[in-house]
């Protein structure tokens, strides 16, 4: 998925160049708030393990295999700011090492691999928790949402990207609709090597996972005659004040994705047959049509009747996010309580 | 696998390797830029690009072989740009016997030339210079220092944690694995939840071993070679004769 030089122009890329630098620029000063002043060490040993995780392929189907992109494994294991940096040094060295990626492409990279994926993720696996049972293991399906939306949203910000200051002249329905259909495919990959990946890491060391923290069960107290008393969390265990900035978080995620839902939709369909084409009858391409887009050609279609097909999408989101909180509502009430994790000491690192 | 992959560059002592880290990629960001704003109508601009970085491969004295090897990583997008011609909208013509869309061959055509210069300049900088090198001209180009000291410790234990993972499949396929079918998943991803386990808790050593040894939250950097006027020069005349080329270009369109 590195876009190499010359799919974007200039001013896209020098606009997603920009847009990294800043975003790195914050992640500078909050991953200090994940990892203190062991940041350079830990995140730099993370982005070793993400690039040479990148290289384990597996089967994905007759003869192919795929890999992961790594965003919201990153973003899962050590916090969203730290993973940010770490996917940013990745794609950096492989730029600038392994010609992986092009030089000026290198912002549009970024935004797209290293951001979007790890804010996606992030934002999705804290919504989800928020509904799960607090506990450890739930980050497990958590991930594995996260990561499933991850990447088709990326390849909606590139299908943006692309709309804006894209080379080619390809039709924008079609554009969506391949884009989306593959990706939500590689999604699923990603998803489940993720929330795997995941899943074996909490099974051995709970105490790693970033978005696990928080979620270790309260203590439970016996007394002498074998009663069980539930004991009070303290405020230093951060029981209450774990709560505040999820809901934050979510609140941020559900604009995000309507924003994203309602301007996607917008252009998707100002191109109406598009997505039926694609489906169908007439085969992938055929009828010759006016040039839908030149560079910086948005101006022209801010009044396609866009409006309310942008509300249908974010009215189509508010649907889907609805359904969702009922079945993981549901779920929740409905599982059965999963045996107690023994509540280990931290394991005291020996060199 | 990872050891092969960290030993990119090529030992030298021509002129191209001589300059410093931050000269040349100032200089090859310059170069790539100028190629991306070149109008893709003329074509004859980005054979010149093309003259100019050969001439470069030459004067580094990379073997021209090594540079076509390593040029596999864009084959994905060597796809992407033929099936653009077919897929694309627009007035169609005759191209080869085919009917296909003008402004996807035009769109084709920009892909491949663009996208493969980018590709030749990044591998001369990348075989022309030592990581390390890299690295402290990122930082001496104000790259943010933590950003510079993460990569440092990326490359620094990028062969260690590729050699773990090797030895990781090597006790995995010595108990007869095979990954055949997506249930194998479940194994491949326990080896990277022990990888990252692993690498982590390594973090958490080196940095124990750095206090230990007086670090108190940043590293010192060593041996940043300062440019000298003549340096810029020297690496200046690939941006300079690409922009003559681009100037050239513009007005002709």
């Amino acid at each position: 998925m590195h876009v190499p030089d010359g799919f974007l122009n200039a001013p896209t890329s020098v606009a997603t160049a920009v847009f990294a630098a800043g975003t790195i620029a914050v992640a500078l000063k909050k991953s200090r708030t994940e990892l203190d002043e062991r940041t350079a060490p830990l995140a730099g040993l993370t982005a070793a393990f993400i690039f040479a995780v990148q290289m384990l392929n597996f089967p994905v189907g007759v003869g192919t295999s795929g890999h992961l992109m790594g965003g919201a494994l990153a973003a899962v294991l050590v916090g969203p700011w730290t993973a940010i940096l770490v996917m940013s040094v990745v794609l950096i060295t492989q730029a600038l090492l392994f010609a992986d990626g092009g030089l000026t492409a290198l912002g549009t990279n970024i935004t797209l691999m290293g951001i979007v994926t790890v804010a996606v993720a992030w934002f999705t696996v804290k919504a989800v928790l928020r509904i799960l049972p607090k506990r450890p293991s739930s980050v497990v399906p958590a991930t594995f949402v996260g990561a499933l939306l991850s990447v088709p949203a990326a390849a909606l910000v590139f299908v943006g990207l692309y709309l804006v200051g894209g080379e080619a002249d390809l039709p924008v329905g079609a554009l969506v609709a391949t884009m989306l259909g593959w990706h939500t495919l590689i999604g699923v990959g990603e998803a489940v090597i993720t929330s795997l990946t995941v899943g074996a890491v909490i099974a051995t060391r709970p105490d790693l996972v970033y978005a696990a923290r928080g979620l270790q069960p309260d203590l439970v107290l016996k007394t002498a005659e074998g009663d069980v008393v539930a004991a009070r969390p303290t405020a230093a265990q951060g029981g209450a004040s774990a709560r505040r900035p999820i809901a934050g978080f979510a609140l941020a995620g559900l604009a995000v994705t309507l924003t994203l839902a309602g301007v996607a939709s917008f252009f998707a369909s100002s191109n109406p047959d598009g997505l039926e084409y694609v489906a169908g009858e007439q085969g992938f391409l055929s009828s010759a049509r006016d040039h839908l887009f030149g560079a910086f050609a948005l101006a022209d279609y801010g009044d396609v009747g866009g409006i309310p097909v942008g509300v249908a999408g974010v009215i189509g989101v508010a649907i889907v996010i609805g359904a969702g909180l009922l079945l993981f509502r549901y779920l929740a009430r409905h599982k059965p309580a999963g045996p107690e994790t023994p509540v280990e000491p931290r394991q005291d690192v020996s060199a | 696998m990872v050891a092969g992959h960290s030993h990119v560059g090529v030992h030298g002592h021509s002129v191209v390797h001589r300059l410093p880290a931050q000269v040349k990629i100032v200089a090859l960001v310059a170069f790539v830029f100028t190629v991306v704003l070149t109008p893709r109508e003329e074509f004859w601009a980005f054979f010149v690009y093309a003259a100019l970085l050969a001439v470069v491969v030459a004067i580094a004295g990379l073997p021209p072989r090594l540079v076509l090897r390593r040029m596999v990583v864009e084959v994905p997008f060597l796809v992407f740009a033929l099936l653009l011609p077919f897929v694309s909208q627009g007035p169609q013509v005759e191209f080869l016997g085919l009917t296909v869309s003008e402004s996807g061959l035009l769109a084709a055509w920009n892909l491949l030339a663009k996208g493969t210069l980018g590709v030749v300049a990044a591998i001369i900088l990348a075989a022309t210079t030592p990581s390390r090198d890299l690295l402290v001209g990122l930082q001496r180009l104000h790259l943010p220092r933590l950003l510079v000291e993460i990569a440092t410790f990326m490359v620094r234990y990028l062969e260690v944690v590729g050699a773990e993972m090797h030895r990781m499949r090597i006790a995995r396929e010595s108990r007869g694995f095979h990954a055949s079918n997506l249930g194998h998943l479940r194994v491949v991803a326990q080896s990277a939840g022990a990888l990252f386990i692993r690498s982590y808790e390594r973090g958490e050593r080196v940095h124990l071993a750095m206090l230990s040894r007086g670090y108190t939250g940043s590293l010192p950097m060593m041996d940043a070679r300062s440019a000298t006027a003549s340096a810029w020069a020297t690496a200046a005349v690939l941006p300079f004769a690409a922009l003559i080329t681009a100037t050239a270009a513009w007005i002709a369109s």
